[in-house]
């Protein structure tokens, strides 16, 4: 069993908060939770979290500068920045404050607790593994190859970082925003499903000639790439 | 008088008054350090000319005594122009000489009269008139004294030439000044009259008023121009904010009602799909709302320009390459054929993320309108000519009615009466303003137009680019 993820909530609306803990604690996360920027500054520098879910307008110490400060006294926890505040700029400055992920309001849970989990890196790939592995699937980093049961599967640049990115998070949801932002680094909205068919070209290349699905579509949130004959360690 | 006093307010009033009365003062002064310096420059040459006299008359007397002195006294007068001689006895009666009258106690002492004295001429003796002269008084060794002297008449009149000279002067460029404070300080306000007449205007709410222009090119017009500008710019934010308000209330309300009436048939189980049918419908229906209140926020948000400051060198190129690669498979899934023609490494000022979304949208559009056209052909081209990037997007669809091509660039306005394909109304409201932050252009046009049916969009798209 894998030590549960222990993220801390830095959000003065108060309901908000507690509909928040009360979602992660149903998805397996524990939470705690800091109404304004001292307090949350105190917490987080004080324990260990996975995560830091932090409002960017607080009482006392706004979001940003709680990062900032965080970030001074070598603290490096990583912070996702939940802000009414969406565009380009304002995410520009949120992740140059040292945010590492910047989720505008209003937002979907499974989106928050997608990225919380990514970032949480609790599953997935580590970052220095050179090939990523999931069932029989193996994508090889350096030498930009995929193989499945030793066959070559050819793919174009975006569909191998789509899968790429899909890996290096194996076990874990990615969404739709999420990949246009990793992948095709856009922030924007695209509207129509771009995101679906590009990733059910990918699926039939990797699936077609083989009997075990590997990749999943996770309904009302996104993707998941997952060896479903491993049980979880 | 207070048209006068508004009148001397103006600075061109002010600057040539005080320039008017530094000029005077320059003017004066000079004018009486010149007089002075030839006033003594006269006097000088006066004392030089009497002292020689006088050293002679001391020659001739040493040389030829009492008579000879006298001869040659009685000679020197009568000289046109003559200097002024007297001799006189030792207690100052005049004995001789071609002066009928001296100051008296003049020839008391030997010497130079350190004053100017008055004195009067045979001549003048009818009139009563006195004259004014300079003179050095030689006493003899027989008791007698000898004065020669010269006239100051001609440096007088020198003196009060120059003073008549300089009161016209100064008359002459008061009335001048006058004339031009009153010329120019009178243009001056009324052109300023009139701008500040436009201004209450303006301010009384009539943002549709622009500042008078000359047409000179002066400063006045200068300013003008980019307060007019500038006025251009506030009636047109103006605007979008009108146009905002009054379309978030239209166009929100139906979205609102719908999500309204399906949380209200949730809750009575009308829904035919179930509850978490329904509660997942609703969630759709306020994604789409937020989606909606997403484009306007970004709309005005490009408009008031506060992006500006995140626009930095962009390969436009790689932008757009990278959205047609984004969108092909989605237009593939809809038979449809999207295709590109870059010019590679063109390089703009601008902000990738707003071109790339602006660049989705419209391919976006293309996708879901020319959906089942029986040219599938959706063509991305991007060139570069001059100092210009050119980017077109152009499909064969259903195209849009000529006369409504300024009216589909407005928020909210959906040609697409039904609202049968899914989308915001913002689109190309997002795509217009992206243009205008780039200081670039927005055209469309049919792709086809002699086309019967399917005369298609093409949207033309002019950025500002680098020189290679």
């Amino acid at each position: 069993m894998v030590t549960r993820m222990k993220i801390l909530i830095v959000e003065d609306d108060l309901e908000a908060a507690a509909y928040l803990a009360k979602a992660f604690r149903e998805a397996g996360i524990v939470s705690d939770h800091a109404s304004d920027g001292e307090s949350g500054l105190f917490m987080a520098s004080e324990n260990a979290y996975d995560v830091l879910v932090v409002d960017r307008m607080l009482p006392r110490r706004d979001g940003l500068s709680l990062i900032t400060e965080l970030r001074r006294r070598d603290i490096h926890t990583p912070v996702l920045i939940l802000s009414a505040l969406g565009q380009v700029d304002d995410r520009v400055t949120g992740l140059r404050a040292g945010g590492d992920d910047y989720l505008p309001k209003p937002y979907a849970f499974n989106e928050l607790l997608a990225r919380v989990e990514v970032l949480g890196r609790r599953k997935g790939a580590p970052e220095q593994d050179m090939v990523y592995r999931v069932g029989d699937l193996e994508l090889d980093r350096l030498a930009h190859s995929v193989r499945r049961q030793g066959k070559e599967i050819p793919l174009q640049p975006r569909e191998f970082r789509l899968l790429e990115y899909l890996m290096k998070n194996a076990g874990q949801v990615v969404t739709r925003t999420m990949l246009l932002e990793n992948v095709w680094d856009y922030h924007f909205d695209p509207q129509t499903n771009v995101i679906d068919v590009h990733v059910s070209r990918l699926r039939s290349k990797i699936e077609k000639d083989f009997d075990m699905p590997l990749l999943r579509t996770v309904r009302g949130a996104g993707y998941m790439i997952k060896d479903d004959h491993r049980t979880e360690t | 008088m207070s048209k006068l006093r508004v009148l001397f307010r103006t600075t061109a009033v002010r600057l040539s008054a005080l320039y008017l009365v530094l000029f005077s003062l320059c003017a004066v002064f000079l004018v009486f350090y010149v007089t002075g310096m030839s006033e003594r420059l006269l006097e000088q040459q006066t004392r030089d000319a009497i002292a020689g006299e006088v050293s002679q008359i001391e020659a001739v007397y040493e040389r030829a005594g009492m008579n000879g002195l006298l001869r040659s006294l009685e000679r020197r007068a009568r000289q046109p122009g003559a200097n002024l001689y007297v001799i006189a006895g030792p207690s100052g009666e005049i004995l001789a000489g071609n002066v009928a009258g001296l100051q008296p106690g003049l020839l008391d002492d030997e010497g130079w009269k350190s004053e100017p004295f008055r004195y009067r001429r045979f001549t003048d003796e009818s009139r009563g008139e006195s004259h004014v002269a300079l003179a050095q008084v030689l006493l003899l060794d027989n008791g007698l004294r000898i004065l020669v002297g010269h006239d100051l008449q001609e440096p007088e009149k020198f003196r009060a030439l120059v003073r008549q000279a300089l009161v016209v002067a100064l008359g002459v460029m008061g009335l001048g000044a006058l004339v031009i404070w009153f010329g120019i300080g009178r243009n001056a306000l009324k052109r300023i009259d009139r701008m500040s007449e436009a201004s209450t205007k303006i301010m009384a709410g009539d943002l549709s008023q622009r500042l008078p222009m000359s047409g000179s090119g002066d400063e006045f017009d200068r300013l003008s121009e980019s307060l007019n500008a500038m006025l251009g710019r506030i009636e047109k934010l103006n605007e979008g904010l009108r146009q905002v308000s009054d379309n978030i209330a239209h166009d929100l309300k139906t979205p609102l009602t719908r999500l309204r009436n399906k949380a209200e048939a949730a809750l009575s189980g009308n829904e035919d799909r179930g509850q978490s049918g329904a509660l997942e419908e609703i969630i759709a229906e306020s994604d789409q709302l937020i989606r909606t209140f997403n484009a306007l926020l970004m709309i005005s948000r490009v408009e008031a320009g506060s992006a500006v400051a995140e626009m930095s060198d962009v390969d436009l190129s790689q932008i757009v390459a990278d959205c047609v690669e984004l969108y092909e498979p989605a237009a593939e899934d809809k038979t449809l054929r999207l295709e590109a023609d870059i010019m590679p490494g063109v390089v703009i000022s601008g902000n990738r993320e707003l071109i790339g979304q602006a660049l989705g949208n419209l391919i976006d559009n293309a996708i879901k309108y020319a959906e089942g056209a029986t040219n599938p052909l959706i063509r991305v081209a991007m060139t570069k000519s001059g100092n210009e990037a050119v980017l077109t997007v152009a499909d064969h669809g259903p195209g849009i009615p000529e006369d409504m091509y300024r009216e589909v660039l407005k928020r909210f306005v959906r040609l697409d009466e039904s609202r049968s394909k899914p989308g915001t109304g913002l689109g190309l409201s997002l795509v217009e303003a992206v243009m205008e932050m780039h200081r670039g252009s927005l055209t469309l046009a049919a792709t086809e137009p002699n086309s019967g049916d399917g005369k298609g969009l093409t949207v033309r798209m002019v950025f500002p680019a680098r020189a290679t």
